[in-house]
């Protein structure tokens, strides 16, 4: 068995966001990139599936040759081959285009993304993805299990969740839930070393169109300063909320 | 030309999100000087109401073979209605099943897909919409340059417009195919009666404060008397003292409800990302330092269990008074 995990290399969680160029681009200075996390839960899936079944992971970024140390680090957590796509997104169509075009010669059996990447949350390429190769999509999926080529699959629905049923192959949108945080992978000294070995193939990108472009980045207003309440005084606060704010 | 809306049901009923996208839909239809066509699959709701909300015509599809939600079914009947009625433009709200059906129609007509909309687009040509962005840490503008486009709307983040008027219902036949059933739903598990948490008005949401979760009897009965969603941080869902699915946060769910309450939470970055768009934030820490202060409008330095239960006291006179 094929599986194919999509990887976005992503800004930390903790990181502060800055723009740059009259604010129309990211100002990446300073900032630690990382595997996206919604990815790492998908990874970390893979990776369960792996140790069943000795199926091999192929890992595939869309991206510039700064992004290869976050492949690595997928193939330090234990995926078998990376690939990168060499060229700098431009929208998250041309990146499922892309990725599309590689996965056609590939037959993978299973593709795993994370639900959207924490950067530009756009959540577009894993359903693009799979329509473009004509396969089922779960998206928000919370739970996965593999009977030969059965799959059960469960995903987040507005206030609870639905189980699914379907064959190989298809594509996952994975979040946390497909596994536990604490499951999540650390990759050990053997790993890091191993991982240098691994292939790590670059491809070239063809050529594709944006049908969506940034015209400028906002950082959301500064708020006033807080009102502080004396906890002797929560009367204050629903006074507040009804006056004031009038919510209530 | 024109725009089409789907409506998303829930148990037969339309969902508020409904309503908001269908008033998106129509300001968007009215700025391009053409009607906004509402669609609806295996929904028992009065459609005419739709027309409250700016609709000029509501399409129901009601054929079996779409009466449960499939991603792939759903994507294909509302590109069929769209090319039927010649609209180049779908709202969408950004719903769970919203999210998972965009993408699709937007990869079959070949569409621009700006996802997480917060605004009325400020320009129809090109097509600008600004969206959240970096889990809520950023706004940006987008601009389409597609002949055919699909917009997702943040649910609770525009409101509703009403006119008072009808709209006229017609039915719309699409008849899912063996390609777009490779998925079967075995199962649905929702609790019934709770408020979604996109969609709530309210949400009180505790944290690691709260020592144990044998505690959240007080959080549950002061949402229960606003009428509000429960969350959680995310420490708290790791932990396993709620439910995943409560967890808000830059990798839980996003909100941006009227009010939200943090109680035993100190307001961490990743925690901020998905709760900064609410419109009012109120803070209920023991420690004055809480980062969280900062992004609250209203803040209560004290222990939760003495605040909480006073504030309970203090919201049932008020409800009792007004």
């Amino acid at each position: 068995m094929k599986i194919l995990v999509c990887i976005s290399h992503v800004p930390d969680t903790t990181s502060k966001i800055k723009f740059t160029n009259n604010q129309t681009e990211f100002d990446g200075n300073g900032i630690t990139f990382v595997i996206n996390p919604y990815d790492e839960f998908g990874l970390t899936r893979a990776m369960k599936i792996k140790e069943t079944t000795g199926a091999t992971i192929t890992v595939v970024n869309v991206g510039p040759a700064s992004t290869e140390p976050t492949l690595r680090k997928a193939l330090a957590i234990g995926a078998d081959e990376a690939v990168r796509i060499d060229a700098e997104p431009k929208d998250a169509s041309t990146v499922a285009r892309l990725i599309a075009d590689y996965a056609k010669e590939q037959n993978f059996d299973l593709i795993v993304t994370g639900r959207e990447s924490i950067d530009y949350n756009g959540g577009i390429v894993p359903g693009m993805l799979a329509t473009y190769l004509d396969i089922p999509f779960v998206n928000a999926c919370i739970g996965f299990e593999l009977d030969g080529t059965n799959a059960k699959a469960v995903r987040e629905i507005d206030g609870g969740k639905e189980t699914l049923e379907g064959t190989l192959p298809m594509l996952i949108a994975g979040q946390k839930g497909l596994v536990d945080e604490k499951e999540l992978r650390i990759p050990a000294m053997r790993g890091i070393m191993m991982a240098r070995k691994k292939p790590l193939s670059v491809i070239a990108a063809g050529d594709t169109t944006a049908s969506t472009t940034i015209v400028s980045f906002e950082l959301p207003e500064t708020k006033a300063a807080c009102t502080m309440i004396d906890a002797g005084n929560v009367e204050q606060l629903v006074e507040l909320l009804h006056t004031e704010a009038k919510v209530i | 030309m024109a725009v089409l809306v789907y409506t998303e049901s829930w148990n037969g009923s339309f969902k508020k999100a409904s309503f908001e996208a269908v008033s998106y839909a129509a300001q968007l239809a009215n700025k391009i000087g053409t009607e906004a066509i509402a669609l609806t699959i295996a929904s028992t709701d009065d459609a005419a109401q739709l027309g409250n909300y700016g609709a000029t015509k509501v399409l129901s599809i009601t054929n079996e073979s779409l009466a449960t939600f499939n991603n792939q079914a759903y994507a294909n009947a509302i590109v069929a209605a769209a090319e039927a009625n010649g609209a180049d433009t779908i709202i969408i709200s950004n719903t769970n099943n919203g999210k998972a059906i965009a993408p699709i129609i937007a990869a079959k007509r070949n569409a621009g897909l700006i996802t997480n909309a917060i605004e009325l687009p400020s320009s129809t040509s090109p097509l600008t919409v600004k969206r959240k962005t970096f889990s809520s840490k950023a706004f940006a503008n987008y601009s389409s340059t597609a002949a055919q486009n699909v917009i997702s709307i943040t649910p609770n983040a525009m409101g509703t417009v009403e006119n008072g008027a009808a709209a006229q219902v017609e039915s719309f036949d699409y008849t899912a195919t063996s390609s777009d059933n490779r998925l079967s739903s075995v199962s649905v598990d929702r609790a019934t009666g709770k408020i979604s948490l996109t969609e709530a008005d309210f949400v009180v949401s505790a944290g690691r404060g709260l020592k144990g979760p044998e505690n959240w009897g007080m959080i549950e009965e002061l949402a229960g008397l606003l009428g509000a969603a429960t969350a959680c941080s995310k420490p708290v869902a790791d932990i396993g003292w709620r439910p995943h699915g409560e967890h808000v946060g830059q990798t839980g769910i996003a909100i941006n409800p009227e009010l939200y309450i943090a109680i035993g939470i100190s307001g961490a970055i990743q925690h901020l990302a998905g709760v900064n768009a609410s419109k009012n934030i109120v803070v209920i820490n023991t420690d004055p330092e809480a980062p969280f202060f900062k992004a609250a409008d209203y803040g209560i330095v004290g222990d939760a269990f003495e605040v909480v239960p006073k504030l309970i006291e203090a919201l049932k006179i008020h409800k009792a008074n007004n």
